[in-house]
């Protein structure tokens, strides 16, 4: 059996007398690509926050790589080894890209082997022609595209993202494709995510949340074409 | 990048060399010394306010403990040595407890601001009603509201009876005022400098990148606390006196309104505010038509209005801006990969 990279039991959220996350089992092989989706309020954003140590859970338990993380600190669940890219882009608005991705590598490097890894995220993620800018004067995208390097920087087994599509135009959303297959030959990833056609386009396997809970999980064909799930998610759209 | 911090070194005490040299020529050492003091005060709360993110609202409660732990320990041990590194040693500790309660108890920074300020009130009330005679540390009585006077003052180390005094007090202050200004640029070279700046910047980034926010905001908090400590036993060998006004809420503004003016995120910003407005006030002193404050508040508003970024900052806009007019081609080449991926234009 492959290794387990994130396993949770029973993992409840509540919020006064909502219950936002209602005893997820959520189970993830080493080197999956995971997708999360629901409607909006279905508890998918709580259930990230709670396994990256954002939020600390009600009830219930976390695993990495058999290492119970229950109500761990963010620093101390990235101090792992887990890549984390929130919803709304966290960036050091007035540093360059190199200081941002320095910062990043250094947390895990020497500071002369920082350097070295910096270069090589910039290569990987193109972001050489706006290094030495500051990324509260970047676009949208290449926001987007620096925090992928930030969370790549660290080497991580377990890479956690939020909405990493959310804004994009179709160019971007075509290049961050193929960032997310390279993150993925090394690392696990959870991504939570609406674009569908992005989730199409990445995904193998889908978990999807109805209302705080898991609704169904399978190969992302077979769950888009379920009719409870059109009914509850895709149906609206349609 | 130890070429340029060996750069840097020689630029400072180039800098200070000559500084100690010219000053003196224009304005009495008496004053200079003072002055460079508050230089040194203003440059520990423009490292952990400008770098480090952390407005301190009680940077003067550093500074008064640091003057009182060097009158309190020199009366006791009759030499200045000891007393002096103590003057460093009691705020640092004291403000490693304090930053360790804020950081740890996750407080939010507006609370950050009500506590700093709080404590420097407590510490003044304290200080200010151990008048009676109960009131002693080993030989030291507290003096309340008159503080403590005949201290001794700064000796040659090792030698209790050579006092340090005058212009050669003068060259001590400049010359650690100098060094702690190097301490400052390595630390802002080094690893945890740019850390604390990328905390500054985003704290949940930092710690979504695996760092302790609240370990090193604590150590960077009694890193300034220390320094404006150090700057406390110097003034309380130039003032030779140590009272309860060095915790006043006063002080502790003033030191805000130096890194304002001088220019918060820079060294030199807030050692040029401190020095610049402490010398105003001091020709101001001489006058009686205009009130003080009255000035430090005007200037203050002047500054927040017209030059909200400080002096330093300012010029040294002007000085690029300048470099940019004779070297056009370099701006505009750097400019164009700009607006690539935006989504909707």
């Amino acid at each position: 059996m492959a290794e387990i990279a994130l396993e949770t039991h029973g993992l409840t959220m509540r919020f006064g007398g909502v219950v936002a996350a209602d005893r997820v089992d959520f189970r993830l092989q080493a080197r999956e690509l995971r997708c999360l989706i629901g409607p909006n309020g279905a508890g998918k954003s709580t259930f990230f926050k709670c396994i990256t140590g954002l939020q600390s859970p009600s009830e219930g338990e976390v695993w990495m790589r058999g290492i119970e993380t229950t109500g761990w600190m963010p620093h101390q669940v990235a101090s792992l080894g887990v890549g984390i890219k929130t919803q709304t882009p966290n960036v050091l608005d007035s540093l360059s890209v190199h200081e941002n991705v320095w910062l990043a590598a250094r947390r895990f490097h020497g500071a002369r082997e920082a350097d070295r890894k910096t270069r090589e995220v910039i290569d990987l993620l193109d972001l050489g022609a706006i290094a030495k800018d500051g990324l509260g004067r970047l676009a949208h995208g290449e926001r987007q595209r620096v925090e992928l390097g930030l969370v790549a920087a660290g080497d991580p087994w377990l890479i956690l993202l939020d909405e990493p599509a959310a804004g994009l135009g179709a160019e971007d959303v075509e290049r961050l494709t193929g960032i997310i297959r390279e993150l993925n030959r090394q690392a696990t990833l959870v991504i939570v995510e609406h674009d569908m056609q992005f989730i199409r386009s990445i995904a193998e396997t889908v978990t999807v949340f109805h209302q705080g809970k898991v609704l169904m999980e399978g190969h992302v064909d077979r769950v888009m074409s379920d009719p409870v799930v059109r009914n509850v998610y895709l149906g609206r759209k349609a | 990048m130890p070429g340029g911090l060996t750069r840097d070194a020689v630029t400072i005490a180039l800098v200070t060399g000559v500084l100690i040299w010219v000053l003196p020529l224009i304005v009495g050492t008496y004053t200079l010394t003072v002055l460079a003091i508050y230089g040194m005060l203003g440059l520990s709360l423009g490292l952990i306010w400008g770098f480090g993110g952390i407005l301190c609202f009680g940077q003067a409660a550093f500074f008064g403990l640091g003057a009182y732990a060097y009158a309190i320990f020199a009366i006791n041990i009759g030499e200045s040595t000891v007393p002096m590194i103590l003057a460093v040693l009691v705020p640092a500790v004291f403000a490693a407890l304090l930053g360790a309660m804020m950081f740890y108890g996750r407080l939010g920074d507006v609370y950050l601001g009500v506590i700093t300020l709080v404590v420097t009130l407590i510490l003044y009330k304290v200080v200010n009603s151990t008048a009676g005679p109960q009131y002693v540390i080993g030989n030291a009585r507290l003096g309340g509201f008159n503080g403590i006077p005949g201290f001794p003052t700064l000796n040659v180390p090792g030698t209790p009876d050579a006092y340090i005094w005058g212009d050669r007090y003068f060259h001590v202050c400049a010359v650690l005022l100098g060094l702690v200004y190097m301490l400052v640029t390595a630390l802002l070279r080094s690893s945890f400098g740019r850390i604390a700046v990328g905390i500054r910047e985003n704290e949940t980034r930092m710690s979504l990148m695996g760092y302790d926010v609240r370990a090193r905001k604590t150590a960077m908090f009694a890193i300034g606390a220390g320094i404006a400590g150090l700057a406390g036993g110097l003034f309380a060998n130039w003032a030779e006196i140590v009272t309860p006004s060095l915790f006043s809420l006063g002080q502790s503004a003033e030191i805000i309104i130096w890194c304002i003016v001088g220019g918060l995120g820079t060294r030199l910003g807030p050692v040029l505010g401190a020095a610049g407005l402490a010398y105003l006030k001091f020709l101001l002193g001489q006058q009686a038509v205009i009130d003080n404050a009255l000035v430090t508040g005007l200037v203050l508003v002047l500054f927040v209005l017209f030059l909200p970024k400080g002096v330093v900052p300012a010029l040294s806009d002007l000085w690029s801006a300048g470099i940019g007019r004779i070297r056009p081609g370099r701006i505009g080449r750097r400019r164009q990969p700009r607006r690539r991926g935006w989504p909707n234009g």
